[in-house]
């Protein structure tokens, strides 16, 4: 099955950069006529019946998400997550670099539906170029008079920032990432108030990914049913599908939710290389439980799928491990990064990913018993849910399948590292 | 038996040497008209003017290569919050640097994608072309989210990828030589990998 691009038509013109570039492809006339011929009520309406579901990780339907802000005369505030930093994931950084003005049309319709004055777009602080891009198509549409006071002459106002993160992953989280706007540390908050009714700067705030808003023009200007004609039932539209690890063409490609796996990792990314086979991958990012190959590559890729094999879509990003990769020395990678990257605030998170990463060092060494295998997996049962946001469930999860699923593999790691210490 | 010393504190209260450091006055702290004008302009952008610390932190950086003592309480003293407060920002972020870095930078991606083909290798090399220089800063870092071309490294805050370990040192003597950096290896040049037609 070939690739169904509807965020990455037309991506490979450069001159879909620039706002003529996009105009050419009939690009602003969405906003144009939301802003013109439709109420607010309207657009939402449209959101909410597309079932378009979050594209950050949490799959969670953005329309509803939108109507959970308040009505009335207030300070609303839109947040475009663009601090994409989980492993493996690097399908915003195409969307924003290809086409940075099908985001900002995106932002500016949603905005309207949410009744939202000011916007932001975090961008996280290693994509400087990506970010290059945004400012200047961001300034071209305010020239335009797509941003700004009265825009297109309605009484409809909307100020839009970019807003360079500095290196954190945790503030792709979205109460850390509304701390790390306000000038903060960016420590998650406590949830509920969720931010729909209290987030930036304490007004109602909705947040929402990159894709998920690149989404946004193409929904409204075909309408919910055009776009519920791709992918599933519970998972309709394409999704950007950022394949990596040990595969011959990694990438990034749209295809409809529901393809089989199978076709993405090897058809579309060419599968591994000559006379290697795929042993194990994370279908959502590096927080996604691991699948086996006999598990995962058959199954349709979309959210329900994932979910009911116990792991999740997430982001939507394929790592590929073949059979040369050993997967405790890939737990041991991915619990550093989980460790690095917390923020310290939650015990079970801060303490749980410096043990793991401790323990899975002595596995590697070959100074750890099978039963520190057992230690390992508890560690990881009592970090999930015990925090205030997911990020050491985000290493409880893969490692924990890791040790389940290929528990063997780090009994034999053990042993052979203890064969070469005594062979020294 | 002896006893245990005890505290000084404890019994006559714990007097701080000396108070908190507060608000830096403007003229005290000798900061450009350049850095002001700009950390003014950021927060204007923002209906809280905190929300312009990171931004502000980023033109201290800029201006003097890393978050200097001294860039900091000139931040501070045009945003009108503590040098404590934005050090306290900066120093929660990997990329503000609270200690001198060279004037280039190389960051060399670690995680998993990069990992599985051959990042610590990479990493190795670039370290050993640039060692000794002290004007290079070399180090691992976590995802920088261009898993497609891994291995890669983001220098001077531009990709490039997939990289080759001899093109460390080649792109070292680039640096070096103030060229442009593997130019055919930048991110910017790479087409989308598939196609309607793939």
């Amino acid at each position: 099955m070939p690739e169904t691009r509807l965020l990455l038509k037309n991506a490979e013109d450069p001159a879909l950069r620039t706002l003529a570039g996009y105009k050419g492809y009939g690009g602003y006339a969405t906003l144009e006529k939301a802003y013109r011929e439709m109420e607010a009520d309207e657009v939402l309406k449209e959101l909410e019946d597309s079932g378009l579901r979050g594209r950050g990780g949490a799959g969670f339907s953005m329309g509803k998400k939108a109507s959970f802000l308040p009505r009335g005369e207030m300070d609303k505030y839109l947040c475009c997550n663009a601090d994409e930093s989980e492993p493996g994931a690097f399908k915003d950084r195409e969307l924003m670099q290809r086409n940075p003005h099908q985001l900002i049309e995106g932002i500016a319709i949603a905005a309207l539906a949410a009744d939202a004055g000011h916007a932001f777009i975090f961008i996280r602080g290693e994509y400087d170029s990506q970010a290059d891009v945004l400012d200047a198509a961001v300034a071209e549409a305010y020239e335009a008079g797509y941003l700004g006071e009265n825009i297109l002459g309605t009484h409809r106002n909307l100020e839009l920032v970019v807003h360079r993160g500095a290196g954190a992953y945790i503030c792709g989280e979205e109460t850390a990432l509304l701390d790390a706007l306000e000038g903060k540390r960016g420590n998650p908050r406590l949830k509920p108030p969720f931010p729909a009714v209290q987030g930036l700067y304490g007004g109602p705030t909705l947040i929402n990914n990159v894709e998920t808003l690149s989404n946004v023009p193409g929904i409204v200007a075909n309408g919910a049913e055009w776009f519920k004609g791709f992918g599933t039932e519970q998972s309709p539209g394409t999704k950007v599908v950022s394949i990596s690890g040990c595969v011959r063409r990694p990438g990034n490609y749209e295809v409809e939710l529901g393809i089989p796996t199978r076709e993405l990792i090897e058809d579309l990314a060419g599968g591994p290389l000559e006379g290697r086979e795929v042993k194990a991958f994370y279908p959502g990012g590096s927080s996604s439980p691991v699948l086996t190959a006999e598990e995962g590559l058959d199954l349709p890729y979309s959210f329900e799928a994932m979910a009911e094999a116990g792991s999740m879509l997430g982001s939507g990003s394929i790592i590929v491990a073949d059979d040369s990769v050993s997967i405790p020395h890939m737990a041991l990678r991915t619990a550093r990064f989980y460790h690095h990257e917390s923020c310290g605030k939650c015990t079970p998170c801060r303490e749980g990913t410096n043990w793991t990463v401790k323990m899975l060092e002595r596995v590697v060494r070959g100074e750890a018993t099978p039963m520190d295998l057992d230690i390992v997996a508890s560690v990881q049962d009592n970090i999930i849910g015990h925090c205030l946001c997911v990020l050491g469930d985000s290493m409880a999860m893969p490692v924990g399948a890791m040790v389940r699923k290929y528990r063997q593999e780090f009994e034999d790691v053990i042993t052979a590292a203890q064969g070469e210490a005594v062979a020294a | 038996m002896s006893r245990l010393p005890v505290d000084q504190a404890v019994v006559e209260g714990r007097v701080p040497e000396r108070a908190p450091e507060e608000i830096p006055e403007l003229h005290e702290v000798g900061c450009p008209p350049e850095l002001r004008q700009r950390i003014e302009e950021l927060m204007s952008r923002y209906p809280d003017r905190k929300s312009a610390s990171i931004p502000a932190l980023w033109a201290v950086q800029r201006l003097y290569g890393w978050c200097t003592p001294e860039g900091i309480r000139q931040a501070a003293a045009v945003m009108r919050v503590t040098p404590a407060y934005l050090e306290s920002v900066a120093s929660f972020y990997d990329l503000l640097h609270t200690e001198p870095v060279g004037t280039h930078q190389v960051a060399v991606c670690t995680n998993i994608s990069c990992w599985m083909r051959g990042g610590d290798e990479l990493l190795d090399a670039f370290r050993a072309a640039a060692a000794g220089d002290e004007s290079l800063f070399v180090t691992g870092f976590e995802c920088l989210g261009a898993c497609d071309i891994a291995p890669m490294a983001s220098i001077d805050e531009r990709y490039f990828g997939p990289l080759e370990n001899g093109e460390a040192a080649v792109a070292i003597d680039q640096l070096k030589a103030g060229e442009d950096v593997l130019p055919e290896k930048a991110l910017e040049k790479r087409p989308l990998p598939g196609g309607p037609d793939a």
